[in-house]
């Protein structure tokens, strides 16, 4: 098993917030490791600082053999990294097709071709007839798994999703978790955010548990169950709630 | 992956572009009709008014490019527009350099200074970058009115060639070549854009225009991709420029680097609708006329009249049709038909 | 050069400083409120020198007099240009937004060329005239008055806006529209008050400099201008900003033209801007 991201001691504050402080981790080629963590925990903003949209303030971010820390985010999407984005960036003025052809021209020089290999993936991700719909017209589920396609159209070797399962109808849910072991499957490595535990322990190989942006543990998830710290942190409070 | 569904094969099976039939046949007898229109001998006016049309509705698809493509609002576009003027009309005048490869200098000096506004100024954001073109705009301005060797303030006056109109690009006797010069560049223009509209880099320059971030997780080097559109639009406006300063042969900053021609163009634009292909020449078709008409029908004294018809235009335009008059044309007859 | 005219810039450009602040401070306080920009600002600094003037070439009435006048008459033009207007474009694009008041400054600069003629007219033996000399150095009481009412207006902006309970509550809008909202205070009735706050500073402006400025339909322009620099360099929305900011284009115009070229006054300040935004784009003293 090789390990395919490295991150080591990543920080960024937002004037006296601490964001990510001297977070490591690293995620292993093939796996599916889980993010979680109470709002605010800094799940996002470790995505941003992985995919270079917001500059670190100290730490390293290294993709196999190399490293990406604080370059622009097209280099690393061009380097085999794609994302997704909690709060939902669709081209809302476009169709879901051209939503998609967008992320495949990174790869394919011929606007036919990106447009197949985009055809395939919107298929993959279920939506086919919705294909010329508008953005704006689509579901939030669909909407998650338009970000999905595009980001999957870059062809990427590591996919960081933040809450794909956040916001949508309890019914739609199956689909999208289906839709990430699928991922797995066709051997695309993936970091995804989440706050449904039953999920995530059930899904992620690994899990890295993030609190008021500090790492308390990174861990197999029955051990992740049983740690104390993630128990105080975050299960606590979803069980109170 | 799993098995191919039959909508997928379909779906590939699908053109990659769709062309309504109908409106393709509409502009095809549009253009036809144009091309015709000056054998039916028309009055100087009619011509005058077309090619005051077409030139405007480029001028605004420049605009337009930038705006509608990546998303960013120029208040500065005349800046294009005089430095089309003044090369080929400097050139032509210092060194009888034909107006034709003036056009050719005006684009490239245009590009050129695209490329150095563009660098800095694409940075910003919003009215930030709105501002910054609005005051290098009327710098321009200022410094042509201070620089004696394009004329100052007086500006350059073209001399007057009777003897080989089309090497000169000076038609005295008619219109009518201006008004096929116009045709040809507005009907290059409007092609051009829609196939940019189709090609890989339109499909990315609206992705940034969509949404920046989401963009550049998709590989798209967002600064760079503004840089270009501003270039492309620059481009667009220069040679305008050129005809204009040989149909009226007087060059000076007030009337090429003029922040009423910034904003003319930008409210064709709105007027029509931003970001569709249409919009310039439906915005065009609009506001020209009035400027003319009123021009003829109020005189000197009266200019201010299309000033006043226009503001309240734009102003009812932008509460009760933001997304401009093209919205108003069916669905059907608008560039893509949605299957199903 | 002796030091006497450097001196002579510099107070000249303080002097008038204060009066783009005053402007700037109007723009700002409206694009704080809902982020839009008044790009009809200076057409109503315009409207203002012609109200002044009429008032004075109709009925007599001297422009310090007439100031309330003035104020009345712009704060109404401001509620009707919000309830119009601007209520109907809050939700826009920034594009149609600027469209909007774009067109709104095409429109009334039409109509004040139409109505008025583009000709320059002036305000004879204003009551304000003359000039005082200190140490060889000269100032116009009509440009000291101008600025100390200017200054003095600011200052009630600034004690209204931070102390009054209206003011807070403007304030309270101006940070988080939906939070004040939730609080009771009606965001509509705050945006209408601010264009009237807004517009009634270039009131004040414009009364003032119409005691020595030519009145034409183009004045606005550069004024406006300078009004967009001094927010973006005093930082958007911040009324503070725009004083020091106002101020700061004041002597860099004047001194900018005594030291180089006066002809090329408008790209000093302009430069200003440049610099400014694509090295610190908050602005010098913005908020972030
Ligand atoms: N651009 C920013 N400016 C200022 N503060 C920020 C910024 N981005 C994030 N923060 C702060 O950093 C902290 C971590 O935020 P982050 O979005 O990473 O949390 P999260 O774990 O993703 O939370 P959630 O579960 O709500 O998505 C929060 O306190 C947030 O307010
Ligand atoms: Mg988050």
């Amino acid at each position: 098993m090789s390990i395919l991201l490295k991150v080591e001691n990543l920080s960024r504050s937002f004037g006296g917030i601490h964001a990510n402080s001297d977070i490591t981790f690293d995620v292993n080629e093939g796996e599916i490791l889980g993010v979680i963590g109470p709002n605010g925990a800094g799940k996002s903003t470790l995505f941003d600082l992985i995919t270079g949209f917001t500059k670190s303030d100290k730490g390293k971010v290294i993709l196999r053999d190399k490293n990406i820390t604080n370059i622009r985010p097209d280099l690393i999407c061009r380097l085999g990294v794609g994302r997704t984005f909690q709060k939902l960036k669709p081209f809302a003025d476009q169709t879901l097709l051209e939503n998609v052809i967008v992320g495949a021209l990174v790869k394919e020089k011929n606007l036919k071709v990106a447009r197949d290999k985009a055809l395939e993936i919107i298929d993959f991700v279920d939506l086919i007839e919705k294909r010329h719909h508008y953005a704006k017209e689509l579901s939030t589920g669909q909407r998650k798994r338009l970000e999905l396609a595009r980001a999957l159209a870059t062809d990427p070797k590591l996919l960081l999703m933040d809450e794909v399962t956040g916001g949508v109808d309890q019914r739609t849910i199956p689909g999208l978790v289906e839709l990430v072991l699928k991922l797995k499957k066709n051997g695309i490595t993936v970091v995804t955010i989440e706050h449904n535990m039953k999920i995530i322990m059930d899904i992620s190989d690994r899990i890295l548990a993030l609190n008021q942006g500090k790492r308390i543990a990174f861990d197999i998830p029955k051990n992740i169950s049983q740690n104390s710290q993630v128990i105080d942190a975050y299960l606590g409070t979803v069980d109170a709630a | 992956m799993n098995l191919i569904s039959k909508e997928l094969l379909q779906a590939k099976n699908e053109p990659l572009n769709y062309f309504n039939k109908n409106s393709l046949i509409i502009i095809g007898l549009v253009v036809l009709g144009l091309f015709l229109y000056p054998f039916i001998s028309p009055s100087k006016f009619a011509l005058h008014l077309l090619m005051m049309i077409f030139m405007h509705a480029v001028m605004s698809q420049s605009w337009n490019v930038l705006a509608g493509f990546s998303g960013q609002i120029s208040l500065g576009h005349a800046i294009f527009f005089g430095i089309g003027a003044y090369a080929s009309g400097y050139f032509y005048t210092k060194f009888q350099i034909t107006p034709w490869v003036g056009i050719i200098i005006g684009i490239a000096i245009s590009a050129f200074v695209a490329l150095l506004i563009g660098i800095p100024m694409l940075r910003l954001k919003g009215h930030y970058f709105a501002i910054a073109t609005l005051l290098i705009g009327i710098s321009f301005q200022v410094i042509f009115q201070r620089w004696s060797e394009v004329g100052g303030s007086a500006g350059l006056y073209v001399p007057i060639n009777r003897d080989s109109p089309w090497l000169s690009m000076q038609f005295h006797k008619s219109k009518v070549s201006y008004y096929y010069i116009t045709l040809v560049f507005f009907i290059i223009t409007f092609f051009l854009v829609w196939l940019l509209n189709r090609s890989k880099l339109g499909y990315r320059l609206k992705a940034i225009r969509d949404q920046s971030e989401a963009a550049s997780s998709l590989g798209i080097h967002v600064s760079k991709y503004k840089v270009i559109a501003f270039i492309i639009s620059a481009m667009i406006m220069a040679p305008m420029g050129s005809i204009y300063a040989q149909y009226v042969l007087i060059i000076d900053p007030n009337n090429t680097f003029s922040v009423d021609i910034s904003i003319l163009v930008l409210l064709i634009s709105v007027m029509g609708g931003v970001g569709n292909i249409w919009g310039p020449i439906i915005g065009s078709s609009i506001l020209i006329p009035i400027s003319e008409f009123s021009r003829i029908y109020f005189g000197g004294t009266g200019r201010s009249i299309d000033l006043i018809i226009y503001g309240i235009l734009i102003i009812s335009i932008c509460i009760f049709r933001p997304s401009g008059i093209v919205s108003l044309i069916p669905k059907s007859f608008r560039e893509r038909e949605k299957a199903k | 050069m002796t030091s006497q005219v450097i001196i002579q810039a510099i107070i000249s450009g303080i002097l008038m400083g204060l009066i783009y602040a005053l402007i700037a401070a109007g723009l700002s306080l409206i694009f704080g409120l809902m982020e839009i920009v008044n790009f009809a600002h200076g057409d109503h600094l315009m409207i203002s020198m012609f109200s002044t003037f009429w008032f004075w070439m109709l009925f007599g009435i001297d422009p310090i007099f007439s100031i309330p006048l003035t104020i009345i008459l712009m704060a109404f033009l401001g509620v009707f240009t919000h309830y119009f207007i601007i209520r109907k474009i809050l939700n826009s694009t920034m594009l149609i937004q600027i469209c909007a008041t774009f067109g709104l400054a095409v429109t009334i600069r039409a109509l004040a060329q139409f109505f008025f003629t583009p000709d320059f007219r002036t305000i004879k033996n204003p009551i304000i005239q003359g000039k005082l000399e200190i140490y060889g150095i000269f100032i116009g009481y009509p440009q000291l008055f101008a600025s100390f009412i200017c200054l003095f207006a600011f200052i009630l902006l600034y004690l209204f806006v931070t102390k009054t309970e209206t003011g807070t509550a403007l304030q309270a809008t101006s940070q988080d529209r939906q939070a004040a909202e939730i609080l009771g205070i009606p965001s509509n009735k705050m945006f209408a008050l601010g264009w009237a706050i807004g517009l009634s500073c270039v009131a004040v402006a414009g009364s003032m400099l119409s005691n020595y400025y030519y009145v034409f339909p183009d004045v606005g322009v550069n004024f406006s201008l300078f009004a967009f620099v001094a927010v973006a360099l005093g930082g958007f929305g911040s009324i503070n900003g725009s004083l020091i900011a106002g101020v700061i284009i004041g002597i860099v115009e004047s001194v900018g033209g005594l030291l180089i070229d006066p002809s090329y006054k408008l790209l000093y300040v302009f430069a200003v801007y440049l610099l400014v935004v694509i090295l610190r784009p908050q602005g010098i003293f913005g908020r972030y």
